[in-house]
């Protein structure tokens, strides 16, 4: 065999591997559309690209918060911004004329909603994961993402069942930002807080790298498809909490009967297969993207970390209550800050501002965890 | 003793998956691609379902 063909034959195995890797996804998108409708395949595909997205471009939510609370870094924050601002432009207008098929992310701003939103902030620091993060971190074969998953959906289910009482402490009526004056007031506050954190940022900071301009680019574009195929923005929290009823269902409970899951929606979605739910098939799609792109680097070659037991402890107490207190917030990084500040509400604003507090909180907790070094 | 790797844990999670999917299919009615709704919900002239984390139930 000749040098130039043993230096090709790895890299033509590669290749073919990857191919696979793609031709396993679509495969997996066009069985969602044959057993269950081609929009479900799609917003199959759609969870791909948002998974694809954001572990391709090492693109997330909990990291460049810590980077602005502890280092004044807020390249991530504002390539965030600039996703929301994106979806803002076409979302908000898109909602008031065809407010028949579509609905934002709109919810009241309350007590527990606030409350739910600075915890959310703390436990997503802890385990430097949040709502997307952790499905990301869970695809990639992190373990700390893997552990706290099965309990974010766990915490889920039951921040749900307790929803209307927590909301029965305190909620102010729904405030929504609508047409034209509601997307300028949106995007006005969208670069006013980009200038206070430029403002803030240490020096030589300021600029976006390339990578998040296109990780903002792309997250807005699969936003933007989720609602437009789903009628609903994108959401991660009230799949997981699904997942847990369907489990609670098979262990003989009475879910339907409960208040929360009696309602209508929901007493729907319990009956229905989740592979006919949105943010099931995206968070699914989320997950095996993630997937897709670590086998692709060959990033499942990393040793699992030796954590202290008190280490896993916390990610399972954190993993609970990401699932409750984001339930009780209307919504996680994904429902509530990003969908909800990009099709107009209040609450989403508000949850930004809670759970940027709590983020503080949440990471003075690693080290005490021993999740890092002190 | 040497450590695992990530591999270990993505076969967890996909085991986990499969877990759910099979509980799924335990629990729910099977799917019928024939009464799905049109590929798009804008311009469809149907209303969303609302099974999102931002919805308050009895809104």
């Amino acid at each position: 065999m000749s040098d130039q063909t043993l230096s090709t034959t790895p890299r033509a195995s590669r290749a073919v591997g990857r191919a696979a890797l793609i031709g396993v996804a679509l495969f997996l998108c066009l069985a969602v559309a044959a057993f269950a409708g081609a929009r479900y395949g799609l917003l199959l595909m759609i969870g791909f690209g948002f998974g694809i997205t954001l572990e391709g471009m090492r693109f997330g939510f909990a990291g460049p918060w810590r980077a602005m609370i502890q280092r004044r870094e807020p390249a991530g924050v504002l390539a965030q911004l600039v996703a929301i601002a994106l979806v803002a432009v076409i979302a908000i207008p898109l909602l008031q004329s065809n407010a028949d098929e579509l609905i934002g992310a709109i919810a009241p701003v309350g007590w527990a909603m606030v409350g739910g939103a600075f915890v959310f902030g703390a436990a997503m620091q802890v385990v430097l994961g949040c709502g997307s993060g952790t499905l990301v971190n869970a695809g990639s074969g992190n373990p700390v993402g893997l552990v706290a998953l099965p309990f974010f959906a766990i915490g889920s289910f039951f921040g749900a069942t307790h929803l209307l009482w927590w909301t029965s402490l305190g909620t102010a009526p729904v405030v929504a930002f609508t047409g034209t004056t509601g997307l300028i007031v949106t995007l006005a506050a969208l670069a006013a807080v980009a200038a206070l954190l430029l403002f803030l940022a240490a020096p030589g900071t300021r600029t976006i790298p390339r990578r998040m301009w296109i990780a903002a680019v792309l997250l807005a574009i699969f936003a933007l498809a989720n609602l437009a195929v789903a009628g609903q923005p994108w959401g991660v929290v009230y799949g997981l909490g699904l997942w847990t009823a369907k489990g609670a269902v098979a262990l003989g409970t009475d879910v339907a009967a409960l208040p929360f899951w009696s309602a209508p929606a929901n007493s729907e979605r319990l009956g229905a297969s989740i592979l006919t739910d949105v943010t099931s098939l995206t968070n699914l799609g989320i997950i095996g993207g993630a997937l897709l792109v670590a086998t692709w680097r060959g990033g499942l070659a990393q040793k699992l970390p030796d954590l202290p037991a008190r280490a896993w402890v916390g990610v399972i107490i954190s993993g609970l209550l990401l699932g409750y207190s984001s339930r009780l917030a209307f919504g996680c990084n994904v429902g509530a800050f990003f969908s909800g500040i990009s099709t107009g509400s209040l609450h989403g604003w508000a949850w930004f501002a809670a759970a940027f507090a709590g983020s503080a909180v949440g990471l003075r907790l690693r080290p005490v965890l021993g999740l890092e070094a002190k | 003793m040497m450590r695992a790797t990530r591999r270990l844990s993505a076969a967890a999670l996909v085991m986990f998956v499969l877990a759910v999917l099979a509980v799924d299919m335990a629990t729910s009615a099977p799917p019928d691609p024939f009464q799905a709704p049109p590929v798009l919900a804008l311009g469809s002239g149907q209303a969303s379902g609302g099974a999102h984390c931002s919805a308050l139930p009895g809104d």
